[in-house]
C-alpha cells in the first residue's frame, strides 16, 4: 500500500487540462478538485458543480437593505419626530428614494461578499490550503484522491497522455504548511 | 474548450511574442517583488512632500477653524467643495471601467481595471477628507448619520441632499473597496505562493487563504458580475446625488434639472483623463506596454471625446435655457460667468473641456502618447475649473447686489488642494509597490484569445481571409509595441 494521498496532474494549457479531465472521467476516475490561476469557463459543467446560489443570497440581502432603508426613514421622519419642511408632508416619499437605494446596494454588496467569504472559508489569516504552489502562477492542476482511486499508474498515464507536464504523487495533502 | 478564437480583425489586447502564463506573472510582479528604482523614489518623495503640505494645511484648519479659508458670508462654499466634487468625479472612471465595461463584456478592461479601481478608492479618500475638513468641528463628523442622540429625537433631515450624499459617498467607498479587494485576492495569492519568509506570512494573511479551486472561481465570477451589476447604478447615483447638492437649491445657475446627467458625464470625462494620466506613465515606467496597449489608450481617448462632447452640449444647453427661460436672474448668472470678474475661469473651462477633447477626432492625436498625456492633464484642469465656475460664480453674485462679493483663496485653501494631490500620489505609488498594478488572473484570460501571438498562430494556420488579415495589419500600425516585422509576419 503506497502512502500517496493525492495525485496531482499539472498542465500548461487550459485546453490540455480540459482534455485531461475528459480522459479521467471516461476512465471513471473521480476528480477531487481543480486549481487554476484564472477562471476556466465551462469547467463547472464538466465537473458537475451545481450553479452557485449566491445571486439568491444577494437578492435577499438587497431586499433587506430596501426594507431597512424604508423602516429607518419611516421611523425617523414620520413616526418619531415628524418635521414640516417647506410645507411638505413628513412622509415625503420621493425624498426617501436616494437613501433607500444606497442602503439596498450597501446591504446587497456586503451581504453577498460576506456570504462568499463565509462559504469559501476566506478570511484574513486563514492558512492557505494549497496543493501546488504553481497553481496560482502558471500551472493548471487537477487533484485526484489517491485513496479512492487505486490505479495510480493508469491515472499517471492518462494525465501524461492528455499533456500533463508533471504528475506528482503527494504524501501530504497540502504543501503550504511549513 | 475553454479558449475560443475571436475574429482576426479585432485588435489584440496583449501584444508581444512568447507571452506565457509565467511571463505574465513575472512581468506584472516586477515592481512588487523588487526594490524600487530611483524614479519611484523621486516620485514618492515629491508625493510625500505634497501629503505633508496637506497634513499641515488641514491641521491648521482644524486648529484655527474654517476662518483660515477664503470664505465670506456671500461665498460660503468655494475651494473645498470644488475639490470634493473634482475628486469624486475622478473616482468614477475606476468604477466605470470595472463595472460597466464588465457588464458590456469589454475585455480591454482586464488590464486597466485594477489600477483604475485603486485610483477610485484613493480619489474618494481624498474627497472624503474635504467633507470632514469643512465641518469645522470634525470630531462631530458622525452627526451626519442618523444615530440616536441625547438631544431628544432630533434626527438628521432626510430631505436634504447633503444627507443623501453622506449615504451615497460612504456606500460608494465601501462597495468599491469590497469590489477591489475581492478582485485582488487571487493576485495576492499569486504573490504569496512565490514569496518566502515574512513576506509570505504577510501576503498569506491578506490573501484570505485563497486557493483557486473550481468552486472558489465559480463563486468569484458570480460575485464580480453581481457587484458590477449593482455598482453601475450606484456610480450613476453617486454623482447624481452630488449634483443634487446644487440642483435642489434656488441659486441661479444651480437650480437646473440638467445637472444629474451633466455631472455624471463630467465625472466619467475627468476620471478617464486621470486614468490616462496615470497609466501612460505606469505602462512606460513599469514596462507594462504589452498589456496596456495602444488599443487601450485609443479606447480611453474615445471615451474622453464622447463624454467631453456630452459635457460641451450640456454647457451650451445651460446657456440656451438661461436665455430661453426668460428668467433674468438665471440669464445674469450666465452673463456673469462669461464676462464677469471670473471670465478667465469660464473660458479656461470652455477651452479645456469643450475644445481640447474634440482634437481626439484626429486619429494621429488620439494615438499619440505624449499628446494624449498632455490633453489628459488639460481635461483635469478644465474639470476643476468647471466646478469652480459653477460654485463660485453662482454664489458671488446671486440676488442682492448689496451682498455681492469676490472670493480669494488663502494659502490654506491652496495647500489643502495641492496637498491632496500629493496624498493621492503617495497612496497610488505605495499601491504599485505592494500590490499587482494589473489584474494578473484577468490578463491570463486574454492570452489564448485576443492576443497578438494567438492571431499570429491563426494567420499562420492559413484559414483566414487575406483581406481580414490585411485589415488587422493596417490597424496594428498604430501600436507602439508591435514592430514592422511582426506585422509583416502575419501575412507570411
Amino acid at each position: 500500500m503506497s502512502n500517496t494521498k493525492y495525485i496531482l496532474g499539472s498542465f500548461e494549457h487550459p485546453d490540455d487540462l480540459m482534455d485531461g479531465i475528459d480522459k479521467l472521467q471516461k476512465a471513471n476516475i473521480s476528480i477531487y478538485d481543480v486549481y487554476t490561476p484564472m477562471p476556466i469557463h465551462g469547467i463547472e459543467a464538466k465537473l458537475g458543480v451545481p450553479p452557485s446560489r449566491l445571486p439568491i443570497a444577494a437578492f435577499i440581502f438587497g431586499l433587506t437593505g430596501t426594507l431597512s432603508g424604508i423602516s429607518l426613514l419611516y421611523y425617523t421622519q414620520y413616526k418619531d419626530w415628524p418635521m414640516i419642511i417647506g410645507g411638505k408632508p413628513a412622509a415625503a416619499l420621493p425624498d426617501w428614494v436616494p437613501v433607500t437605494f444606497e442602503l439596498t446596494i450597501l446591504f446587497c454588496a456586503l451581504g453577498m461578499v460576506a456570504t462568499y467569504y463565509f462559504r469559501n472559508h476566506l478570511f484574513p489569516g486563514r492558512a492557505p490550503r494549497v496543493m501546488d504552489l504553481r497553481a496560482t502562477d502558471d500551472r493548471f492542476v487537477v487533484a485526484i484522491d489517491a485513496k479512492e482511486n487505486s490505479n495510480h499508474e493508469e491515472i499517471e498515464s492518462l494525465l501524461k497522455d492528455a499533456g500533463a507536464v508533471d504528475v506528482l504523487h503527494n504524501e501530504r495533502k497540502y504543501v503550504s504548511y511549513e | 474548450m475553454s479558449s475560443h478564437n475571436e475574429s482576426i480583425i479585432r485588435e489584440p489586447l496583449v501584444t508581444g511574442q512568447n507571452i506565457t502564463y509565467a511571463k505574465v506573472t513575472n512581468d506584472i510582479l516586477v515592481p512588487v517583488e523588487n526594490k524600487p528604482n530611483k524614479a519611484w523614489w523621486i516620485g514618492f518623495t515629491l508625493a510625500v512632500l505634497g501629503a505633508l503640505l496637506w497634513l499641515f494645511s488641514v491641521s491648521y484648519t482644524f486648529w484655527f477653524g474654517i476662518g483660515a479659508w477664503g470664505l465670506n458670508k456671500t461665498v460660503g462654499w468655494a475651494w473645498d467643495i470644488t475639490d470634493f466634487v473634482w475628486w469624486v468625479g475622478i473616482g468614477h472612471a475606476g468604477t466605470l471601467i470595472s463595472a460597466v465595461l464588465l457588464l458590456f463584456r469589454q475585455n480591454w478592461r482586464n488590464s486597466i481595471n485594477r489600477s483604475a479601481e485603486a485610483m477610485t478608492i484613493f480619489a474618494v479618500i481624498c474627497a472624503a477628507t474635504y467633507v470632514v475638513a469643512h465641518m469645522g468641528r470634525p470630531w462631530l463628523a458622525y452627526w451626519i448619520f442618523p444615530l440616536p442622540n441625547q438631544f431628544g429625537s432630533l434626527w438628521v433631515n432626510f430631505n436634504s441632499p447633503l444627507v443623501w450624499d453622506a449615504f451615497a459617498i460612504s456606500t460608494y467607498f465601501t462597495v468599491s473597496l469590497v469590489f477591489w479587494y475581492t478582485g485582488l485576492l487571487p493576485d495576492i495569492a499569486t504573490v504569496r505562493d512565490r514569496a518566502t519568509g515574512l513576506r509570505r506570512r504577510i501576503y498569506s494573511i491578506f490573501s484570505f487563504g485563497w486557493n483557486g479551486s473550481v468552486k472558489t472561481w465559480q463563486r468569484f465570477e458570480i460575485v464580480s458580475l453581481i457587484l458590477a451589476g449593482i455598482s453601475t447604478p450606484l456610480v450613476l447615483s453617486v454623482h447624481t446625488i452630488v449634483s443634487f447638492d446644487f440642483a435642489t437649491s434656488v441659486i441661479p445657475g444651480w437650480h437646473t434639472t440638467i445637472f444629474p446627467p451633466y455631472f455624471v458625464a463630467g465625472a466619467i470625462f475627468s476620471g478617464f483623463a486621470m486614468v490616462q494620466t496615470l497609466l501612460l506613465i505606469m505602462r512606460k515606467v513599469l514596462n507594462f506596454e504589452n498589456y496596456i496597449t495602444m488599443f487601450h489608450i485609443e479606447s480611453m481617448n474615445k471615451i474622453i471625446m464622447t463624454t467631453g462632447s456630452i459635457v460641451g452640449v450640456a454647457y451650451l444647453t445651460e446657456l440656451f435655457i438661461a436665455w430661453y427661460s426668460g428668467s433674468e436672474y438665471e440669464m445674469y448668472a450666465f452673463e456673469n460667468r462669461i464676462a464677469g470678474p471670473y471670465w478667465w475661469a469660464y473660458w479656461a473651462m470652455m477651452t479645456c473641456n469643450v475644445i481640447s477633447p474634440q482634437l481626439f477626432w484626429f486619429k494621429k492625436i488620439r494615438t499619440s502618447i505624449p499628446i494624449s498625456w498632455v490633453l489628459s492633464i488639460v481635461v483635469n484642469i478644465g474639470m476643476w475649473f468647471e466646478r469652480f465656475v459653477i460654485i463660485v460664480t453662482s454664489l458671488h453674485r446671486d440676488y442682492l447686489p448689496s451682498s455681492w462679493a469676490m472670493f480669494y483663496p488663502t494659502w490654506t485653501d491652496v495647500g489643502i488642494f495641492v496637498g491632496s494631490i500629493g496624498l493621492f500620489f503617495t497612496l497610488f505609488l505605495l499601491f504599485l509597490r505592494v500590490l499587482p498594478g494589473i489584474a494578473i488572473a484577468e490578463v491570463k484570460l486574454l492570452l489564448n484569445g485576443p492576443s497578438y501571438q494567438q492571431k499570429l498562430k491563426l494567420a499562420k494556420e492559413g484559414h483566414q481571409d487575406p483581406e481580414q488579415v490585411a485589415f488587422l495589419q493596417k490597424s496594428l500600425e498604430k501600436f507602439d509595441t508591435v514592430s514592422e516585422e511582426e506585422i509583416k509576419e502575419l501575412s507570411k
